[in-house]
């Protein structure tokens, strides 16, 4: 790197940093002045960061569509109360309440979002992305998905409808991904390393089997 | 609320970029963001509606310019100082100046974990039926209140047919501005894409939503 590239560089870095470091000071400031309150405790804050970090992310989700391409049953429960399903398995509680799962098929895509804020299914997927929750995605999922799924690289057949699911309320949904072609001897562990997270909000599909063609 | 909050169907909002590889948090202060509201929501002193009316009552540009964290930053800031726990002084000096409020309960680490688990559920009882069933016709009302409501632009005035009855809920048109939870049915009601985006939409494209009662008639 060139020392004028370095220099581009650093000054791209403080440019951006001015908003950052706004927002660093609000939150501090806010911090400080509820740790002072007692109204709150920083150990919390740690702990809450480090659930989301580490324990609530999309390996979740991931291990229920496994369970769900696995067994029948299990598929069939997540369809009649995914809730239940989902919390069989250890995943509930916040931004997972009252869950729904939709499954993909040939002839229907599913495709989650949430036009008015930023309703996302914790439980199973972690925190949302930053594109989930940003203006793009939301104005457009809802009129133009196609254009929405190129720009992720996913390119559907003309004829596979789409449906969107606006989570206007408190549902929460999690798209079931078709099983993809040549993973019939995989085990849960395995299948589950096949699911994306974004393949589970419509944005994707699940990554093809290493048998596959 | 016509805000800036409701953007399904706007344009010019650019595109999605995702981002690879993308990190849980860009910089620490969002995870103290996370934190700091989730903690203060555990006071129980308001409740999920009246937070994300707080969130959309940010000035239009204010909003469509911050991070999700910033919005929820930004509206913390509001719903503190409305329910008296921290002033717009001591917002400005970053230290505590006064007792204020005193919250139902303070969220300490050891209980994060249950507190996570349990959530918010947000079902409730009705004594009435579901007025509507599966398979029939509605239109969605077509009203422009100032005040919070989850029945976005794009889906009012619109026809569709009830997919499912999904239980009865807390109204967060109500509960948003401490009228109480009055909870009512809930349906998802599914549209087809030209007879919501018209002219030029996808004829493959459907869309749900999941509509309150009272944002429903019979069609």
């Amino acid at each position: 790197m060139t020392s004028h590239d370095h220099d581009h560089d650093h000054h791209d870095g403080h440019h951006h940093d001015n908003h950052f470091s706004d927002m660093q000071a609000r939150v501090k400031a806010l911090e400080t002045i509820l740790t002072q309150k007692g109204l709150i405790d920083p150990a919390a804050i740690d702990a809450i960061v480090e659930t989301y970090e580490t324990k609530i992310g999309p390996r979740n989700g991931a291990a229920v569509v496994a369970k769900a391409w696995s067994e029948p049953d299990f598929a069939d429960w997540l369809q009649r109360d995914a809730t239940a399903a989902i919390a069989s398995l250890g995943y509930m509680g916040r931004q997972g309440e009252h869950m729904r799962a939709v499954f993909n098929t040939p002839e229907t895509h599913n495709l989650i979002v949430c036009t008015l804020c930023s309703c996302y299914p914790w439980a199973v997927l972690g925190l949302p992305p930053v594109w989930y929750k940003a203006p793009p995605y939301r104005s457009r999922a809802v009129i133009d998905p196609r254009g929405v799924l190129a720009e992720f690289g996913l390119t559907l057949p003309d004829k596979q409808k789409i449906r969107v699911w606006d989570s206007t309320a408190e549902l929460r949904y999690i798209v079931i991904p078709e099983r993809p072609a040549g993973t019939d001897g995989l085990d849960q562990s395995a299948l589950a390393d096949l699911v994306t997270r974004d393949s589970m909000i419509g944005t994707g599909l699940a990554k093809a089997g290493a048998g596959a063609a | 609320m016509n805000g800036a909050q409701d953007l399904g169907g706007q344009h010019g909002m650019g595109p999605v970029a995702p981002e690879k590889d993308e990190p849980y948090f860009h910089a620490e202060w969002e995870k103290r963001a996370l934190g700091v509201t989730l903690s203060c929501g555990a006071f129980g002193a308001w409740t999920i509606d009246e937070s994300r009316h707080a969130r959309e009552s940010l000035p239009p540009a204010t909003y469509l310019s911050a991070s999700y964290y910033e919005i929820w930053t930004r509206a913390l800031e509001t719903l503190l100082k409305r329910h008296g726990f921290v002033s717009a002084a001591e917002l400005a000096a970053g230290q505590m100046l006064e007792r204020g409020a005193e919250p139902k309960r303070i969220l300490k680490a050891d209980m994060v974990p249950a507190v996570l688990a349990k959530g918010g559920p947000c079902d409730r009882p009705v004594s009435d039926p579901p007025a509507f069933t599966v398979g029939e016709q509605v239109r969605t009302k077509n009203f422009n209140p100032e005040t919070h409501t989850r029945l976005p632009r794009y889906a009012r005035a619109k026809t569709g047919i009830i997919e499912a009855v999904q239980g009865s809920f807390v109204f967060p048109d109500d509960n948003a501005h401490g009228k109480g939870e009055n909870p009512q049915w809930i349906y998802t009601v599914v549209f087809d894409g030209p007879e919501i985006w018209g002219e030029g939409a996808d004829p493959t494209l459907t869309v749900s939503i999941d509509a309150w009662e009272s944002y429903l008639e019979r069609a």
